[in-house]
């Protein structure tokens, strides 16, 4: 945040331009006058050209998303060309001489064909999947930078909830995709996928029996998972992403703290040319980085699995990472069945697998509601937080991040112990234990964290940064004198709210009658409130600014002495 | 660090509450290439010049998609490497980002960088927007006479309301009913029963119990699978595969109502892990333990199958063996519980627990 | 998990089984025999004598000093020529140390040693003897036997050591190995001896020809290409960890570059 001393005494320009460049649009006419006269372009695009898109690296996130999104529509379509959803048996008579004469489904020959016998069919393939990997991962980290930086916060909750659906939908994507080529590893994933349903209680049995039409594997699931993945789950996501984008523009994006930010004003690039150019760009440079990955790193080599056969199996079966942290918590549960008179109730499965996906999506889910539930805190804000402001946040986040990450190296337990000499068996005992205490041991280190660096905020504005330079005084002492800190990295640091935790409020008035108080705070939300913000570090007060600065001007430790007049910060 | 005075002058008078003023926004601060004519006219070739690569690059991958066989392999960086997908890629792949990176190039350094400031407006409607909002919702209503005929919007819900129930009745022939009867048809039964030879699956051949060794593992069908075809067979298939194990039979325990389900120490059991019905064959001959390499469940074929370490529940189930007059391997029965992963309506009480007799 | 039931039998206390066992084994050495007699021929008495003077150098620290067994290692006696020529030859034994497993390493005994301490083992007792090339010659098979050669691969070999041969995880440490670059000696005799953890595939469920087909199809494997780098060839754990930071980290450097400031004239 600390930033070089500005030093040119011009004022913030409003954008000034002069409009009469050579070659410059003069009117709205021709083909832009026959589309304003039908849609009225020039009135939509007098606001929509200079809107204002503030810059940062971590707003482009999301952009990574949204475009390996469309580079999945693109190869996607690529795909449907050649693929046919169809369990029906042939005989390979492909390329690939390694499954020459095997029968095998047309679902995977067509896969085959495609990768081998079709030119850039294989590339797109890779593409294609390198994208979804791509587009999960993109989709985390920018959930992350939401959480992290409080962007969830009014008026953007609804946007939050929309992410936590495409979130979770986006998941189902991938998975009916990495089932589609009936391959051994896409089977045995789909074989996962009917236990996991079987061991819902009461209604498992019958969902199987509807999902796969009868009986494991059926000769239906393929052509239903494709119809889910390449249209139904498709269309959602599209018509989602597009209310994403429209409340995006809607709400205007959030903005980090800085010198002239506020929460009532956007400083960025123009839409037009600034922002135009770097999204567009960026989408060039994330299909590029997509399809060089595509050339250069192989991903679900199908062949080397061979044709989907439910009496084979191969060692280091996993889904893509994405499943990870739900195959890494099935791995770890240890072998809980109920056999209730003639039932079962598979805990096994059903808790780290349903049970464990449905609390964490609805936890995301109602997060900024209980947030906000907690501080008491309704108005709304434009300008993130950094994350060490909001120390319980950010502690509870690390900790979510510690339970995610050890789940998902559950999921890769085997990888684990053959590459790091490693027994099997030790490693899932110790996770056992780790995700319960991880998390925990995570969430009071980041909280500490946090809480120092306030402090040193605090140090930092009421004494100023250290200037490294040791001097002597008279009297024989060394001490290391501070520079003060410029107005601009000053208001950075103290712009932020400090939540005051709510009290609670008495119930009962003095004479006894209970009190309908719409604003009455309970002792438990009392009690979580501070927890959530009771540890907080005080931003300085102007008085204490004026008053470190009045003791630092006196004291021969100020690097300037009196020449310095620090009041003048909060004139 | 330098320390001017005219930093701390305010550029412009902030919320007044805050400990410190909001200096306002910062000053811009030229590029080299807003300083430097010589520079800018360098960048602006350089930008152009990444867009030229492109056309060059284009018009490689066509040759490459006509010119280069798809059974093209080369020897590179410590392996072979299938050449024609991944030039295809390459010359596409840095097409594509050559685009993206003049593009940035060219925003960065060449236009204007002055940021500048847009005012935010509160969401929420102000008082009059939301008077006259609630003024057009009344109206509207009132045309409608939904308050004067108070059954109109009930009625009309209700009945949008009850369609959904024909639309969902139609999903009802997703599949199969896994009633009582279905279920003992489908789930609770394979192709073993009394005499169904045990053959090594894959190449068929019938197993003779002495032929098999101390330590030998096979995976195995029923001769009767080779009958079915097409889906019946993989959804047999996914159900009868066995493991065929011997192991020496003092160092195992048979129980007592096991004791003839084995032929000298040779024993059977379902291949299907119990957890969710990966095959399992991953058996360790000098511990009896089998691993399964989908969730690590690990069982004892030397203790009926029961569950050593990991998720699963429920012990393998065992098929009951003998042998006959010409002295292959056959099966006594079916398996005598349900095999595969648990459902709700299995009755898991007559699976074999450790300690069983 | 269930809890323990505290009572165990042993029920190879009831003679009856026990006979049948026996009756079973003696068929299977009879049925062995012939085989295992070749190489005990081949072998020398010179060879089996000098053999047996390097096996009590070598070996009976662990297999005793008549490769009878101690608590260190396994009695030798019937495990055959085949098999001490795996373990030798690979370098997995002599063992450094008793472990788990004995991992593969260079071999530092000639073929000639090797050979003297096989006929001394196979001497011992009747067992798989060194088969000769034609037993696992692949060359003359077919596609579209090599491809059944990967089916059976699939059935039987890839549940521990993973579809495209790059081995897997076994209980408490155990591993199954990587299947690249081995000798088809040495998969034969890997399959007829059973190696430590690793069941034994006899001839009665998996004969010769499918051994070679097997054979055929790992060496098929190893001269597929690939298009890209195979990332271990290790399946989805690998490929997310790549995604992640080939795809994740290398856009965000880009996203930084795109939004950064850069240098100022002033």
């Amino acid at each position: 945040m600390a930033r070089p001393a500005a030093i040119s005494p011009e004022a913030p320009l409003l954008d000034t331009q002069s409009p009469a460049e050579e070659g410059a649009v003069t009117t709205v006419g021709g083909p832009l006058g026959w589309l304003d006269e039908r849609l009225g372009v020039a009135k939509i695009g007098k606001a929509a050209l200079r809107k204002v898109f503030p810059d940062h690296w971590s707003f482009l996130l999301g952009e990574i998303a949204l475009y390996s999104f469309i580079v999945l529509l693109l190869t996607g379509i690529f795909l449907t060309i050649w693929f046919k959803p169809s369990m029906a048996e042939i005989e390979y008579d492909g390329s690939y001489q390694l499954l020459r004469g095997l029968q095998m489904s047309q679902a995977f020959e067509s896969t085959l064909h495609l990768s081998f016998d079709v030119r850039g069919g294989l590339l797109v393939r890779q593409i294609h999947h390198w994208a979804a990997i791509l587009f999960m991962a993109a989709m985390t980290v920018h959930m992350l930078r939401i959480f992290f930086t409080g962007a969830y916060r009014k008026p953007r909750e609804l946007n939050w909830l929309i992410g936590v659906v495409l979130l979770s939908l986006s998941m189902i994507a991938g998975m009916t995709g990495y089932s589609l080529p009936d391959d051994l590893l896409s089977g045995t994933g789909l074989r996962f996928t009917e236990g996991a349903i079987l061991s819902v209680p009461v209604v498992g049995t019958w969902v199987q029996f509807f999902v796969f039409a009868g009986e494991y594997p059926g000769d239906a699931i393929i052509a239903r998972f494709y119809m889910a993945h390449i249209l139904l789950i498709p269309a959602i996501l599209l018509a989602l992403i597009g209310a994403h984008m429209a409340l995006l523009v809607y709400h205007k994006h959030t903005q980090f703290p800085g010198p002239g930010r506020t929460e009532k004003n956007v400083v960025g690039y123009p839409m037009f040319p600034v922002y135009m150019a770097k999204a567009g760009g960026f989408f060039f440079i994330v299909f590029g980085v997509l399809i060089l990955m595509g050339a250069t790193m192989s991903i679900n080599q199908v062949w080397l699995y061979g044709p989907y056969n439910p009496a084979q199996v191969t060692a280091g079966s996993q889904p893509d990472w994405y499943m990870g942290w739900v195959e890494g918590a099935v791995r770890i549960m240890p072998g809980l069945e109920s056999h209730w008179g003639p039932t079962t109730w598979s805990w096994n499965i059903f808790l780290p697998f349903a049970v464990l996906m449905g609390i964490f999506y609805t936890s995301l889910a109602l997060w900024p509601f209980v947030e906000s539930w907690i501080t008491g805190d309704k108005r709304e804000h434009h300008l993130l937080d950094r994350p060490r402001n909001a120390p319980t946040r950010t502690g509870l986040g690390v900790a979510g991040m510690t339970f995610y990450g050890l789940l998902w190296a559950g999921g890769g337990n085997d990888i684990i112990a053959t590459h790091f000499h490693l027994s099997l068996n030790a490693v899932t005992w110790f996770l056992r234990f780790a995700v319960f205490l991880g998390p925990i041991v995570a969430f009071i280190i980041t909280k500490r964290i946090c809480l120092s660096l306030q402090r040193a905020d605090r140090e930092r504005v009421l004494h100023g940064s250290e200037s490294g330079t040791i001097v002597q005084s008279p009297d024989g002492g060394f001490s290391e004198p501070h520079a003060p800190l410029s107005h601009d990295e000053a208001y950075t640091l103290t712009q932020h709210t400090h939540h005051t935790p709510l009290e609670e409020t008495a119930d009962v008035d003095e004479h006894g009658v209970r009190i309908k108080n719409p604003d009455a705070v309970s002792g438990f939300r009392a009690r979580l409130s501070h927890w959530y913000s009771g540890d907080d570090i005080a931003i300085p007060t102007k008085a204490e600014i004026a008053d470190a600065a009045h003791h630092g001007a006196s004291d021969e430790n100020s690097l300037e002495g009196s020449s310095e007049d620090p009041a003048q910060l909060h004139s | 660090m330098t320390h001017d005075q005219s930093t701390l002058t305010p550029r412009e008078q902030g919320e007044s509450d805050l400990p410190v003023s909001d200096p306002g926004i910062e000053p811009h601060v030229e590029r080299y290439t807003d300083s430097d004519p010589r520079l800018s006219q360098r960048t602006y070739h350089q930008v152009v010049a990444l867009f030229a690569a492109v056309p060059v690059l284009a018009i490689a991958f066509v040759v490459i998609y006509f010119a280069v066989p798809h059974t093209a392999t080369a020897e590179l960086l410590g392996q072979r490497w299938s050449i024609q997908p991944t030039l295809l890629g390459l010359t596409a792949g840095l097409g594509v980002l050559l685009i993206g990176i003049g593009a940035i190039h060219w925003a960065r350094q060449l236009m204007n960088d002055t940021e500048i400031s847009e005012e935010r407006h509160p969401v929420a409607s102000t008082a009059s927007e939301k008077a006259e909002f609630v003024a057009a919702v009344n109206a509207g209503a009132s045309d409608a006479g939904i308050k004067r005929r108070g059954m109109l919007l009930g009625s009309l819900g209700g009945a949008i309301g009850i369609m959904a129930v024909p639309a969902l009745v139609t999903l009802a022939d997703l599949g199969p009913w896994p009633t009582a009867a279905t279920r003992k048809e489908t789930l609770e039964h394979t192709l073993w029963a009394d005499g169904v030879r045990v053959v090594n699956d894959t190449n068929w051949i019938p197993l003779k119990a002495a032929d098999i060794e101390i330590g030998q593992l096979v995976n195995a069908e029923p001769e009767n699978l080779r009958d079915l075809h097409g889906t019946e067979y993989q959804n047999m298939k996914a159900k009868t595969a066995l493991i065929v194990v011997r192991m020496d039979p003092n160092s195992i325990k048979v129980p007592e109502s096991r004791r003839d389900w084995q032929v000298g120490g040779i024993l059977a059991y379902s291949k299907i892990c119990t957890h969710v019905g990966c095959p399992i064959s991953l058996w360790e001959q000098q511990t009896h333990h089998l691993l399964c390499p989908c969730h690590q469940s690990t069982f004892d074929l030397g203790d009926s199958g029961v569950v050593v370490f990991g998720p699963a529940a429920r012990s393998l189930p065992q098929l009951p063996l003998k042998v006959d007059a010409q002295g292959y391997l056959v099966a006594q029965s079916d398996f005598t519980v349900p095999v595969g992963p648990s459902f709700f309506e299995r009755d898991s009480r007559n699976d074999y627990k450790k300690g069983d007799r | 998990m269930r809890s323990g039931h505290p009572r165990r039998r042993r029920t190879a206390a009831r003679p009856l089984s026990l006979i049948l066992a026996l009756v079973l084994l003696g068929s299977l050495y009879a049925a062995l025999v012939p085989s295992g007699q070749v190489a005990a021929d081949s072998g020398t008495s010179a060879q089996v004598a000098e053999g047996k003077a390097l096996f009590q150098v070598t070996c009976s620290s662990c297999h005793g000093l008549n490769g009878e067994g101690t608590s260190q290692g396994p009695s030798l006696v019937g495990v055959g020529a085949a098999s001490v020529d795996f373990q030798m030859s690979t370098g997995r034994m002599p063992m450094a140390r008793p472990g788990e497993q004995a991992p593969r390493k260079v071999n530092t005994y000639t073929a000639e040693e090797i050979g003297k301490i096989s006929a001394y083992v196979a001497s011992l007792g009747p067992g798989p003897a060194i088969p000769h090339s034609s037993q696992y010659d692949y060359s003359k098979l077919s596609d579209e036997e090599i491809a059944r050669g990967g089916e059976l691969f699939r059935t039987n070999c890839s549940a521990c050591h993973q579809a495209g041969a790059n081995g897997g995880a076994l209980p408490n440490g155990k591993f199954a190995p990587p299947l690249h670059g081995v000798e088809p000696l040495h998969i034969y005799e890997a399959v007829r001896t059973g190696p430590q953890q690793m069941p034994v595939f006899a001839a009665g469920a998996i004969p010769d020809e499918d051994i070679a087909a097997i054979i055929g199809y790992l060496k098929g494997l190893e001269q597929e290409p690939s298009a890209g780098f195979t990332l271990g060839g290790l399946g989805p754990v690998t490929e997310g960890l790549f995604g992640w930071i080939i795809g994740i980290g290398g856009l965000c450097l880009f996203a930084v570059w795109i939004t950064s400031r850069g240098a100022r004239a002033k």
